[in-house]
């Protein structure tokens, strides 16, 4: 069996990759994939965990449908969020929707 | 009823009349006299039932009508107030009620009852008349239910004084009358003149009532009690003329009897403390009357009286009284020869007829004393009340002329009376003459006669000499007055026009004229009646003394200078004045004289002034503005500064710069140069919080790791 830790790992570089998404790219929509890989990394986690320690406790395998379920009404709510400042403002570049500064 | 119980009431109406008036009754003129002289009836009616009674108890002294309650919780006893009639009150009760209820009834007359209210009229300045088609006429008094309230109140505070058993109530309706006086002296508050009388005659007394209390304490000190009973026994005497007091050698009887008996020097307006009666002239003149006659002085005199077993204990003390009354009696008289008001004259008159009643008592003339006193009552009241006659029709005169300049009160304005006034005049020569102790008919003759009788029988030659000197001038400024008012051709034009007053207050002229001559009858010395009726006064005043004093035997020298002083006073008065128009051919009027010996001027430089000074000087400006307020104005200096210091040095530096301005900069410090931080650029707030999320999370853990 493959040990814990490459799925600790796998779920890191995930993360990595997600964060690094998160703050480099411009498209606001590119940010929410990024957000994305990272709340999966989550899953990956919770998932190897759940299988490594005690199988009968199923917590962590409910945390993850959980995370699902957030995920979708969060990508849902963060698209419209998108489209609806594209159809205002014209654009989906993160760094041009800066009105909350002093 | 008991006679007890009648005794116990014979006050209270007019202290009820007074509350009623002030109370319910003051709008109402009519209802306000009824309601005083209706008590001043009551009291009268319940006088006389009292005193018809005590005439009726044989060895009355001895077994006096009495009566008390228990009153203030002394300890384990009580200290008891309560009513007594003896010879000495029954008496005292008798003029008194009869002269108040008679000053009622003439005061009624006296403030124009029934006349209309006043054209220009206020309250607090006499009455200035009306006009009624076109014709000035005499206006009702403003503060006319005032009037009776406070005379109703005078009355109760002398029945008081008389029912009373013990000092201490005597003591009360003393100050009560004490009272009365300022508020009827002062009744005329609108002029300045008789407030400042009314200011005098109350310090006066109250100097005289300061060390009568002292008298008072002293007494019940010594002996534990202040009831007549209990104070006049034997062997309470006997303990006060022994125990030694340790002041001038004086034995606790006669200190006693000298502090009480200066309380009478202040009430009887004495010398030294005389001062006040002349000026109380200004109080409305039924009040003169009831200060001269009813009430006030006649109270001196009868505590005086009541006083004299404690008082004839010490010689010492009586020989006070006896030269005080001798040289007060012979000083008021020459006074009054040069006084030119009306009521002056009778003021002088009184304080010198007090005179002879306390020298009387200090010569251990008991007896005569209080004849003087209950005669002396009744022409006093008689002139007072016919000298507010004269006045009374002068006013009228004055309001037909209308010219207000001539004193109605001046002896000079007047003349020739007589045919305009006949009731006044009348009755005036019969209180005139008894004053002047016309010989035989009159009252004042027998009593002043029993004094000058009593100071030659004991061989008190001065004062024997003294108070005949003293009855001479008596005689003489009594007939120069009546030669003044009444006599000759009207000196002004308003004595032409003088008009006979109403009804009202001739008859009181005429019933106490009938006891201006006829008391006197019952104390004729027994020669004089072959012993035919018996000296009916002697015996029943003489009574109330432990040892009886025998009655006088016939003596031609005191009963020849009676009857030389008397008619030569008169017929001297009489033709001295006769001619006389005005007051600078009266050869009389020396300045000495004129202006009282200066006694009113030595007492304003040696009394009033620095005691002026002293409030205004020393203690205003000295102490107050200086000392107190200096010290005030020290604090005020010294804890502003501290409180500058404060602000200067702590508040505006620290709390205000340092904590306020300072937390203020601080807070606008990092708020500016935290701004840029804040680009709205989500992103770099995201870097942001992973660089501080990795700072903290790296601190944490080797913080807590290592």
């Amino acid at each position: 069996m493959v040990p814990q830790s490459w799925y600790l790992i796998l779920a890191a570089a995930l993360f990595g990759i997600g964060l690094f998404g998160v703050l480099t790219r411009r498209n606001a929509i590119a940010i929410l994939l990024g957000v994305e890989l990272m709340l999966n990394a989550v899953n990956v986690n919770l998932v190897s965990f759940w299988r490594y320690s005690d199988v009968l406790n199923m917590s962590g395998q409910v945390f993850s449908v959980i995370v699902f379920a957030v995920t979708a009404a969060e990508v849902s709510v963060g698209l419209a969020l998108v489209i609806s400042a594209y159809r205002r403002r014209n654009t989906v570049i993160a760094n041009d929707m800066d009105m909350l500064k002093f | 009823m008991t006679t007890e119980l009648l005794i116990w009431l014979i006050p209270l109406p007019p202290a009820l009349a007074f509350f009623l008036i002030v109370l319910f009754t003051n709008k109402n003129k009519a209802l306000s006299h009824t309601v005083g002289v209706g008590a001043a009836f009551l009291s009268w009616v319940g006088a006389m039932i009292v005193f018809v009674r005590a005439l009726g108890v044989e060895h009355l002294a001895e077994h006096p009508f009495a009566s008390a309650i228990d009153w203030l919780p002394t300890g384990d006893s009580y200290f008891q107030i309560g009513v007594r009639i003896d010879p000495l009150s029954a008496i005292t009760l008798f003029f008194v009620a009869w002269c108040v209820l008679m000053i009622f009834i003439y005061s009624v007359g006296y403030h124009n009852f029934g006349q209309p209210e006043g054209d220009h009229d206020h309250a607090g300045l006499p009455p200035h008349g009306a006009t009624v088609h076109g014709h000035a006429v005499p206006s009702v008094e403003p503060m006319y239910s005032r009037f009776f309230a406070f005379i109703g109140l005078f009355a109760f505070g002398m029945l008081t004084l008389v029912v009373s058993d013990n000092v201490l109530t005597m003591f009360v309706g003393w100050e009560i009358m004490g009272l009365c006086s300022y508020l009827l002296i002062g009744f005329w508050y609108g002029k300045e003149s008789a407030r400042n009388a009314a200011i005098k005659a109350f310090m006066t007394t109250r100097i005289g009532d300061v060390f009568m209390l002292l008298g008072i304490a002293f007494l019940y000190s010594v002996t534990g009690s202040l009831s007549f009973e209990k104070i006049f026994s034997e062997e309470v005497l006997h303990a006060l003329a022994s125990v030694p007091t340790g002041i001038f050698g004086l034995s606790a009887a006669g200190l006693i009897g000298l502090l009480l008996f200066i309380g009478t020097i202040g009430k009887s307006a004495q010398f030294p403390l005389h001062v006040w009666l002349p000026d109380a002239m200004e109080g409305p003149t039924p009040v003169s009357a009831m200060i001269h006659a009813a009430t006030m002085v006649s109270a001196g005199v009868y505590a005086v009286i009541r006083m004299f077993p404690i008082l004839s204990l010490d010689e010492r003390t009586m020989t006070v009284v006896a030269f005080i009354g001798a040289f007060t009696a012979l000083f008021a008289a020459t006074i009054a020869v040069a006084q030119n008001d009306i009521k002056r004259v009778l003021a002088y008159s009184t304080i010198s007829q007090l005179g002879f009643m306390i020298a009387a008592l200090g010569i251990h003339a008991y007896v005569a004393a209080t004849f003087h006193l209950v005669t002396h009552a009744f022409f006093k009241a008689l002139l007072f009340l016919g000298s507010g006659s004269v006045i009374h029709g002068m006013e009228h005169g004055v309001l037909h002329t209308g010219n207000h300049k001539v004193d109605p009160q001046d002896m000079f304005n007047m003349g020739g009376l007589k045919d305009k006034m006949p009731k006044t005049f009348w009755t005036f020569l019969i209180g005139g003459f008894a004053l002047s102790g016309f010989p035989l008919v009159t009252a004042g003759f027998w009593s002043k006669d029993e004094i000058l009788a009593d100071a030659w029988a004991h061989g008190h030659t001065i004062i024997f000499f003294t108070l005949a000197f003293a009855a001479f001038l008596t005689a003489f400024y009594t007939m120069r007055q009546i030669t003044l008012t009444f006599f000759g051709e009207p000196r002004t034009e308003e004595a032409k026009h003088a008009h006979e007053t109403p009804w009202t207050m001739t008859t009181p002229l005429i019933v106490l004229s009938v006891f201006a001559v006829g008391f006197g009858w019952v104390g004729m010395p027994h020669w004089i009646t072959s012993g035919l009726v018996p000296n009916w006064f002697h015996e029943f005043v003489g009574s109330m003394l432990h040892e009886h004093a025998a009655e006088l035997e016939f003596n031609i020298v005191p009963l020849a200078t009676s009857l030389i002083v008397a008619l030569g006073g008169l017929t001297a008065g009489y033709f001295v004045y006769r001619n006389v128009k005005s007051p600078a051919e009266d050869k009389l009027q020396i300045p000495v004289l004129k202006n009282k010996w200066y006694v009113d001027e030595l007492y304003n430089v040696v009394f009033i002034k620095p005691a002026v000074w002293f409030s205004e000087v020393f203690v205003s400006q000295w102490m107050d503005k200086g000392v107190i307020d200096g010290i005030l104005h020290l604090f005020g200096p010294a804890t502003g500064g501290v409180g500058s210091g404060i602000r200067n040095y702590f508040d505006v530096p620290f709390i205000n710069r340092f904590l306020g301005d300072g937390s203020a900069e601080v807070t606008w410090w990092f708020g500016r140069n935290l701004r840029p931080i804040q680009t709205g650029r989500i992103q770099q707030y995201l870097l942001l919080t992973l660089i501080v999320l990795f700072v903290v999370g790296g601190l944490l853990y080797f913080l807590l790791m290592a």
